[in-house]
């Protein structure tokens, strides 16, 4: 789950490169933007989930 | 992008600010140390130490060539027709770079001391259990790679700066003082430390409850908070002039909104825990202080008083919730709380220049030229943040990840229970403190 959530990081930054660089259109480059952002909370919210598990393993 | 060029008394305003900077760093220094153990003092300050001597060391030798300044030598990527500048191609050890006050060699100078200041937040994270060698060499990592390369994207001519000028987005990326190349990815990097090493041993009971461990010294807390205080004021002016284009005379308008920020994001912690505690927390105020200061730096010379107000506003209750949140919901054991104060903070700090900032056309390009809000300039900060987010974040964490399979970074269990001072360095902050159970036997 950890690693899911990494490369769920890097695709939401690769859709927000790819819409500044092939989107023209205003409206359109925001929302993909917007979308990229959100695959990355996605992203980030499994690396959470995926580390208090570890933490007990520490303990 | 031209490089930009500074009047003689720009340049020695310039390096004059830069000099406070270091006491920026002793206030973080202060900070980690007093939220830490009291067996585990000596070991903060001494790990501060090496973390700034290795950060400078390895700045110097190979991070400016990659971070680089405007206009200087550098490799770019064509992307649908576009030049993307990807990062700098400098000269190791500052070789053919004239040391003479031109802005390259300020800018090296500021970058010097605040990679440190960067280096210095994941030891707030990472206090009571992090090896001596490994932060050493997770710094190393951070100064030598991490940080020089958002550096130059953000301060160097690098992609995101030119997100203006190539694709219309307001001024491009706009971070005067360093609210994401140093507080949000020392803060994010102080995540990645957090996680790698795990809670402190006695910190989550079975059932997932954290229990309190305080900070041993409050007033190094305090008096840390005022030392940064300082330091942020040279760090914020110095870079406004160096990476922003902001004139000289806008150091007042900069020490102004630094201030203001720190102060209602600091008054705006002690009133959330006195209302919710009942007595004001003098810990969760210095976090929300520094989170007021790494919210501040990011436009600190385009906004104005008040909203330099309403940015410390925001950033006092941020930063007090997210400690809160770290610790509780995400099981994550921050002692320093430097994850909600820099990471939480930059991050807010660079979107609240989307929001609030009034930003004249470069000035070191046209100077006196007209200002304005500029369509799309949300836009360039969202793209930043999704930068730190989606890009440092997993490289900070996979770079210290791999470190931690060659080389565990956390300190064992008996490290742990002895403290770091005595396990690692054989002596203790406060020696005379230390009740010897001879001293009561009858002689």
């Amino acid at each position: 789950m950890k690693i899911l959530g990494f490369l769920l990081l890097l695709a939401g930054w690769a859709i927000v490169i790819a819409a500044v660089a092939l989107l023209v259109m205003e409206v359109p480059r925001a929302a993909f933007v917007l979308a990229g952002v959100g695959v990355e909370i996605v992203g980030l919210v499994l690396v959470i989930r995926a580390h208090p598990v570890q933490r007990g393993e520490h303990e | 992008m031209p490089a930009p060029t500074l009047t003689d008394t720009a340049a020695a305003l310039c390096a004059v600010l830069i000099f406070l900077v270091p006491c920026a760093a002793a206030g973080l220094a202060l900070i980690n140390t007093g939220l830490g153990r009291s067996r585990s003092a000596a070991h903060l300050m001494m790990s501060s130490l090496c973390v700034l001597s290795i950060a400078a060391l390895v700045y110097i030798v190979c991070g400016f060539a990659w971070q680089g300044f405007i206009g200087g030598p550098s490799h770019s990527v064509s992307l649908a027709g576009k030049s993307w500048n990807w990062i700098a191609a400098e000269p190791f050890f500052l070789r053919h770079q004239p040391l003479e006050g031109s802005p390259a060699s300020l800018a090296a100078l500021l970058g010097m001391f605040s990679v440190g200041l960067a280096a210095l937040i994941p030891l707030g994270s990472g206090a009571d259990r992090w090896r001596l060698g490994a932060c050493c060499i997770s710094t190393a990592l951070l100064a030598g790679w991490t940080y020089p390369l958002f550096a130059h994207w953000a301060w160097g001519g690098g992609w995101l700066e030119q997100l203006g000028t190539n694709y219309g987005l307001g001024q491009g990326f706009v971070d005067a003082g360093g609210a994401s190349t140093v507080q949000a990815v020392g803060g994010l990097t102080a995540l990645s430390i957090a996680w790698i090493l795990g809670a402190r041993h006695g910190k989550y009971t079975h059932d997932g409850m954290p229990s309190a461990i305080p900070g041993h010294n409050g007033v190094l807390v305090l008096f840390g908070c005022l030392l940064a205080l300082v330091g942020w004021l040279g760090l914020n002016s110095a870079g406004a002039i160096l990476f922003s284009g902001a004139q000289p005379g806008s150091v007042v308008q900069v020490a102004i909104n630094t201030t203001l920020s720190a102060a209602v994001a600091g008054l705006m912690a002690a009133a959330i825990t006195q209302a919710r505690y009942g007595k004001p927390d003098a810990s969760l105020t210095a976090n929300g202080w520094i989170g007021g200061l790494a919210a501040s730096s990011a436009g600190c010379a385009f906004v104005k008083p008040e909203a330099a107000a309403a940015i410390g506003l925001a950033a006092g209750v941020l930063v007090t919730v997210s400690v809160e949140w770290f610790e509780l919901r995400m099981s994550v054991d921050d002692p320093g709380g430097s994850i909600s104060a820099h990471a939480m903070g930059g991050l807010w700090g660079v979107l609240s220049v989307g929001l609030f900032a009034d930003i004249p056309v470069r000035a070191l390009e046209a100077p006196g030229g007209p200002s304005g809000g500029h369509p799309g300039q949300w836009l360039a900060q969202l793209v930043g943040i999704a930068t730190l987010i989606g890009f440092v974040l997993p490289l900070t964490y996979g770079l210290n990840w791999v470190l931690d399979r060659v080389y565990p970074q956390r300190v064992d269990a008996e490290g742990e229970r002895q403290g770091m001072d005595l396990y690692e360095l054989g002596a203790g902050a406060y020696p005379e403190f230390i009740t010897h159970s001879d001293e009561f036997i009858e002689r």
